[in-house]
């Protein structure tokens, strides 16, 4: 019993990190349709962020939830003006010159910090289900990640600005002529995803060493997730989080972790070649 | 080609161009050339760093002293940037343009299997100064750190007598995690305990919450940890932030010798118990002297002097008493001279060269880690090599190049 919930809220934690790790790049690819590679980078950024605001003194909460997407959001606010706004439309373009933001971010991170790995301990302490021990803080994700969908839902359903981003991104001519400026949309849309990258990282930062090449490991489960997921960037996340998450921690509970990203691989390989639109391709048609 | 090797080889390239300058720009004609290859950048730093502070002091002191044979000894030192290619790379560019007299280097066992080959063949004598699972038997190679019959069998016994006689091993998935668990299982095996199961970990790995959840499960009566690196460390990290640590305790051949210990906040490592040839707190006057000489040179704030930064000091020490003996930086005249069972009064205590195995006889400590510092427990003088030395004897078969794997 007490080892079906401690698999129950490992699986949980597993799912909670994919939708973290996702969120921000299903806004920029899931909605704009620019093929981000520098993803994994704008995490690398907010992780540095979360570490360099706790080690001047910032409590380590604020310093994740707060600083880190401030400063990858800005990031993202010169990067769409200097280099992503020239390319819209152009998705091979974007993503080559994106994949050129990531070598540069590595780059410059790697000569200004150095290639050491750094981090922060793990805020808060453990509690106990029946004979086991379970970090607090790996609670704490799991809600994150809830509350994260909750306000990227509320804000795309229910606010103005939602309906306005929608409206842009699937007729940016019509938008025009009702007098909203697409080019702010897409600027405004650019941050907050980049911003929701950064809170990735910063939250990530207590749990995985820091270092300037840590995006890579990152990338490609994001990638996997969102396009796995399909068109609807909600229902689609969460869905393609939950179903790889679980065969993820399930094949790391049974066999090892080196295992469990394989197995998650190889899910993945085989949804997409069974729903090649991917999850909301087939269920949850027109959902959010 | 994916973006990490890009990287990898770009940066690569640019240093490879630097160092290749640094070699032929900077030293005089006549000076004796010394050959580091360790990783000061990448997943690994944390290890090569303080053994390129230790050798370079080394050299300096040697110099100060007057230098080898009436010469200047001359460090090149090689940034292996925790990537095995690089190690071929420059394990070939000090035996062919740089012409060394000997390499010092390689961190991981790995590293080690990558650069003994190119020396071996390419004639350059190679010493290897760091902690291992033991076994390597090669002529032109000297393996100066101690090894699971001097560490692992002290610390065994010494935990299943404290805590209990049911282990479980956690380890890195290569080729010292495997076989120094190999080593913990034999141990274990002869003090009637049994090993509950072994699980490897590749080196960037860095959620290890299902792990934990399964060695609480097991209710083992202490870890054995051959975790390495830098993403690891995340192991220990959430091993405290679960509240296991006042649950199980837990001994390691491996944590410390990066400095985890200060890396990690106390509540994340103490307790847990460890064996090496050094640890910065042995009182021998020789050690005094060390940790002055090291302190005015790199800072009196310098974290700790790890075991295998004392490693490397001590393995050029060894070699520079060697050359000394033999007159001559000539490889087999050293190799004669080392196999001869030339001794050094150590920081660590008296390290004498075992002829046969090419290894080293020194003294061990067992420690607990306690608020950032180490403390030793106890001091067994003077430990033979003996896991290596009973299958390898390079007296009577000089040609044998191998490295032996026990069988459990």
């Amino acid at each position: 019993m007490d080892l079906a919930l401690i698999v129950s809220v490992q699986v949980l934690y597993a799912i909670a990190t994919l939708v973290i790790i996702s969120s921000g790049l299903a806004v920029i690819f899931g909605m704009m349709r620019v093929i981000n590679l520098a993803h994994g980078e704008f995490l690398m950024l907010g992780a540095y962020s979360a570490i360099f605001a706790t080690k001047a003194g910032v409590n380590i909460w604020v310093a994740m939830l707060v600083v880190a997407p401030i400063c990858v959001g800005l990031f993202g606010i010169v990067v769409e003006r200097l280099i992503i706004r020239h390319l819209y439309g152009r998705m091979v373009d974007t993503m080559l010159a994106t994949w050129g933001l990531s070598l540069l971010c590595v780059g410059l991170v790697t000569s200004l910090i150095g290639n050491t790995t750094s981090g922060v301990s793990t805020p808060e302490g453990s509690f106990s289900i029946g004979a086991y021990s379970v970090s607090l803080y790996t609670m704490a994700l799991i809600v994150i990640a809830v509350l994260l969908l909750l306000a990227i839902r509320w804000v795309l359903r229910s606010t103005d600005w939602g309906l306005i981003a929608r409206g842009t991104m699937q007729n940016p001519g019509m938008a025009d002529v009702l007098g909203i400026s697409p080019t702010r949309v897409y600027s405004i849309t650019f941050a907050v995803g980049a911003a929701l990258s950064g809170l990735a990282g910063g939250l990530l930062a207590p749990v995985s060493g820091v270092v300037p090449t840590m995006g890579g490991s990152f990338i490609a489960k994001a990638f996997i997730t969102v396009i796995g997921g399909g068109s609807s960037i909600l229902a689609g996340t969460v869905s393609a989080s939950a179903l790889f998450g679980l065969i993820n921690q399930l094949a790391t509970f049974i066999t090892t972790p080196v295992f469990g990203e394989v197995a998650l691989f190889i899910a993945a390989v085989v949804m997409l070649r069974m729903l090649p639109q991917g999850i909301t391709g087939r269920f949850f048609k027109g959902s959010l | 080609m994916d973006r990490r090797k890009f990287i990898q080889t770009t940066a690569g390239g640019i240093a490879a161009g630097t160092a290749g300058m640094y070699g032929s720009s900077a030293l005089a004609a006549d000076d004796i050339k010394v050959g580091s290859i360790h990783d000061l950048s990448g997943g690994l730093d944390i290890y090569g760093k303080p053994m390129v502070d230790a050798l370079t002091l080394a050299i300096e002191e040697q110099n100060a002293a007057g230098g080898l044979l009436g010469k200047k000894v001359a460090l090149i030192n090689y940034d292996s940037q925790s990537n095995m290619q690089k190690y071929t790379e420059y394990a070939q560019m000090a035996a062919l343009k740089d012409k060394v007299a000997v390499v010092h280097g390689g961190i991981t066992s790995a590293s080690r299997e990558v650069i003994r080959p190119v020396l071996t063949k390419n004639k350059t004598l190679y010493f290897y100064n760091t902690q291992y699972e033991g076994g390597v038997c090669d002529r032109n190679t000297f393996c100066t750190g101690v090894t699971p019959a001097q560490t692992v069998q002290k610390l065994i016994p010494y935990s299943m007598k404290k805590w209990g006689k049911k282990v479980y091993i956690v380890a890195a998935d290569y080729n010292y995690g495997q076989i120094t668990s190999e080593w913990v299982k034999k141990y274990v095996a002869e003090g009637g305990g049994s090993v509950q199961a072994v699980e490897f970990f590749p080196l960037d790995v860095t959620n290890f919450g299902p792990t934990i959840a399964k060695i609480e499960a097991a209710k083992p009566d202490f870890v054995m940890s051959a975790l390495v690196g830098g993403a690891h460390m995340s192991f220990y990290r959430q091993w405290g932030a679960a509240g296991m640590l006042k649950k199980i305790p837990m001994a390691s051949s491996t944590f410390s010798v990066g400095n985890e210990q200060i890396v990690l906040a106390p509540e994340e490592c103490n307790g847990m118990v460890l064996s090496y040839n050094y640890f910065q707190k042995i009182a021998t006057p020789e050690n005094k002297t060390f940790l002055a000489a090291f302190q005015k040179r790199f800072g009196a704030d310098y974290p700790n002097v790890t075991e295998l930064a004392m490693g490397t000091y001590q393995g050029f020490k060894l070699w520079a008493e060697a050359v000394k003996k033999a007159g001559s930086i000539d490889r087999m005249k050293v190799i004669e001279a080392m196999e001869s069972g030339i001794s050094i009064a150590a920081p660590s205590g008296k390290v004498t060269v075992d002829g046969a195995s090419h290894h080293c006889i020194l003294d061990v400590s067992l420690a607990e880690v306690k608020n950032k510092k180490l403390d030793i427990l106890q001091t067994f003088s003077q430990q033979a090599p003996s896991d290596t030395s009973s299958v390898c004897n390079l007296k009577k078969n000089p040609a044998e190049n191998k490295q032996f794997v026990i069988k459990v």
